[in-house]
């Protein structure tokens, strides 16, 4: 499909992506008018309620709001994603474009590391490196931007291999352009679209994993809503009160499910399978 | 050159891997902060004592030093001792290896029973609504968090409806089977998303090909087309999709046992990185990382036995 006639009619799977998205985006950029309630205030006379009509998704053991805590929660998670995928993304990109491009001892040399990063467990690694830096969301984010970039960089060399043999690459060089232009010019935004579309399903394994490690207690820290928290404090009640639990985990599904449907569509729309 | 003539070579090439786990673990444990003989002796431990307890485990020598000692013990295949457990690191993994070796098998034996007969469904109803239904619920399972779902069908299947065990592993086969099922079932129904859209992928190709319509042609049956011809050809490229999976699954243990109380190795690793017992961290980081490597590697061999076409 060109380009012109993918604009022209956007995929319903796409729609329906970027409907969810824009929901829960608008949910974090308007939590303080749109919850019902301040997410850490604690209720005492209305602890462990399930839900009703006053409070939808019920209240946790503190007397918490647990629609509240979801809404202000999409604040962190969205952030974590965003943040998870972006310093991967442009790391990688650049390391996998000098190794395609340059080849040689550089690129021996980082498909070697990248070899070795793939060999470790990827949370065994994740919670080495939080472990040296202690908890907290930079942490997460810095132990993410050490270990994601390698899929950036291995989808992104494999292109630029491809595409510097290409006749517009050969052209550019002839023409005398620095290699820099060649690279960055030329050969990167057309090697970058299956990154873009990785990007999303990236995005999907960041906040499963941001979540993962904040329901390990070594993330976010309380009181702070969090998804990924909120799961682990609904854990100790879960034959009681399973609300705590359902609906945090929910959201994380939904969002995920988002970032999904736009990989997905995205990946059509360019003609990239993964 | 042979078709399995990279089985020879293939392993050397594992050596700079293995060597860069090494050095990239012992440097990571060497970071995490606090000193594990202080951790292992309390508040109000005696300097001598701590010295003690340096010098018993070398942690007193330089640190180029150790990282010396940690290879050559490696090559004799040792692994020191754990700070905490006081017994030799091999023999405490070789206890936590059976609970993660058959929670990953049977992760996966699972996945491949759920993914295979829904791809086949799908792929042979393409573009009717049980493909979009099918295509729709897996897409939702991809963003299901392990231990979210683990903690769900907990709830389901055995505060509810009491069938299956919560936690722990038990004695007897049947015992471990039960326990493992719940755990196995969380994994599997990530793990099998994951496989379904690839395998469906494959078959719809296969169902289309050449070798399927020739098959038509003689008058076969389409079931046997399909189990003949478009299943095992579908396959080979999910086997190694399977793989960088199993690495994941690996990983995703840790989380699992956690919530499972399954004493396996993740949740040592989990107890080991939070006691500063350096010698077991080391040990089941470099046990995954090599479990990984392995598990690549046969499925490199697998791939190459299902299609001949395919030379590595």
């Amino acid at each position: 499909m060109s380009g012109a006639a993918a604009t022209r009619r956007l995929s319903p799977t796409l729609l329906v992506g970027l409907g969810i998205l824009g929901l829960f985006a608008l949910a974090a950029l308007a939590a303080p008018v749109i919850a019902p309630y301040d997410p850490i205030y604690q209720e005492a006379t209305a602890r462990l309620q399930p839900p009703s009509f006053a409070h939808p998704f019920g209240t946790d053991n503190f007397g918490r709001d647990i629609l509240s805590r979801i809404i202000f929660g999409a604040r962190v998670d969205l952030q974590m994603a965003a943040i998870g995928v972006f310093f991967p993304f442009v790391i990688g990109t650049f390391i996998g474009a000098l190794a395609g491009f340059f080849g040689g001892l550089v690129d021996a040399v980082l498909m070697r590391l990248i070899d070795i990063i793939l060999a470790f467990p990827f949370l065994v690694l994740m919670l080495s490196i939080i472990a040296i830096l202690g908890p907290g969301l930079s942490s997460f984010y810095i132990a993410m931007a050490l270990v994601g970039w390698v899929s950036y960089a291995r989808l992104i060399r494999a292109q630029i291999l491809v595409l510097k043999t290409a006749d517009y690459a050969v052209a550019a060089v002839s023409l005398g352009f620095s290699k820099p232009r060649v690279l960055f010019r030329h050969l990167l935004p057309n090697a970058v679209a299956g990154s873009v579309v990785f990007c999303m399903s990236d995005a999907v394994l960041v906040l499963l994993s941001g979540a993962a490690i904040s329901y390990l207690g070594l993330g976010v820290q309380p009181p702070t809503a969090e998804w990924g928290i909120m799961v682990a404090e609904g854990q100790a009640f879960l034959s009681q009160a399973w609300w705590i639990t359902l609906f945090p985990g929910l959201s994380i599904v939904v969002l995920a499910f988002g970032f999904s449907l736009i990989g997905d569509a995205l990946g059509e729309m360019m003609g990239v399978h993964e | 050159m042979h078709r399995y003539s990279f089985i020879l070579t293939r392993p050397l090439q594992f050596l700079p891997v293995v060597f860069g786990v090494s050095l990239i673990t012992f440097i990571l444990v060497r970071l995490i902060p606090g000193d594990p003989a202080r951790v292992l002796l309390g508040a109000r431990a005696t300097p001598t004592a701590i010295a003690n307890i340096r010098a018993q485990y070398g942690l007193d020598e330089p640190l180029w030093l150790q990282y010396f000692y940690f290879l050559r013990n490696l090559l004799h295949g040792e692994m020191g001792t754990s700070i905490v457990y006081k017994i030799d690191v091999l023999r405490l993994i070789a206890t936590r290896i059976e609970p993660t070796l058959a929670l990953v098998v049977a992760s996966v034996v699972l996945s491949i029973l759920i993914a295979v007969p829904l791809a086949a469904l799908a792929a042979r109803h393409q573009g009717r609504p049980i493909d979009h239904v099918i295509r729709i619920v897996s897409t939702f399972g991809i963003g299901f968090p392990p231990f979210w779902l683990g903690l769900m069908l907990i709830i389901l299947l055995a505060v509810t409806v009491p069938i299956f065990p919560v936690s722990g592993y038990g004695d007897t086969l049947f015992q471990k089977l039960a326990h493992l099922f719940l755990p196995a079932l969380t994994i599997a129904l990530s793990l099998s998303t994951v496989l379904l859209r690839s395998l469906r992928a494959a078959m719809v190709d296969w169902l289309k090909s050449d070798v399927a319509t020739a098959a038509r042609a003689r008058g076969v049956p389409e079931s046997v087309v399909f189990w003949r011809h478009v299943l095992p050809n579908s396959i080979a490229p999910s086997i190694n999709l399977l793989a960088v999976n199993i690495g994941w699954l690996i990983g995703g243990t840790v989380v699992i046992e956690s919530i499972f109380a399954l004493p396996g190795m993740g949740q040592l690793l989990v107890r080991a990185i939070f006691s500063r017992d350096y010698m077991v961290v080391q040990g089941v980081a470099m046990v995954f990382a090599c479990a990984t490597v392995m598990v690549n590697f046969l499925a490199d061999i697998a791939t190459v036995a299902a299609d001949p076409r395919v030379k590595l």
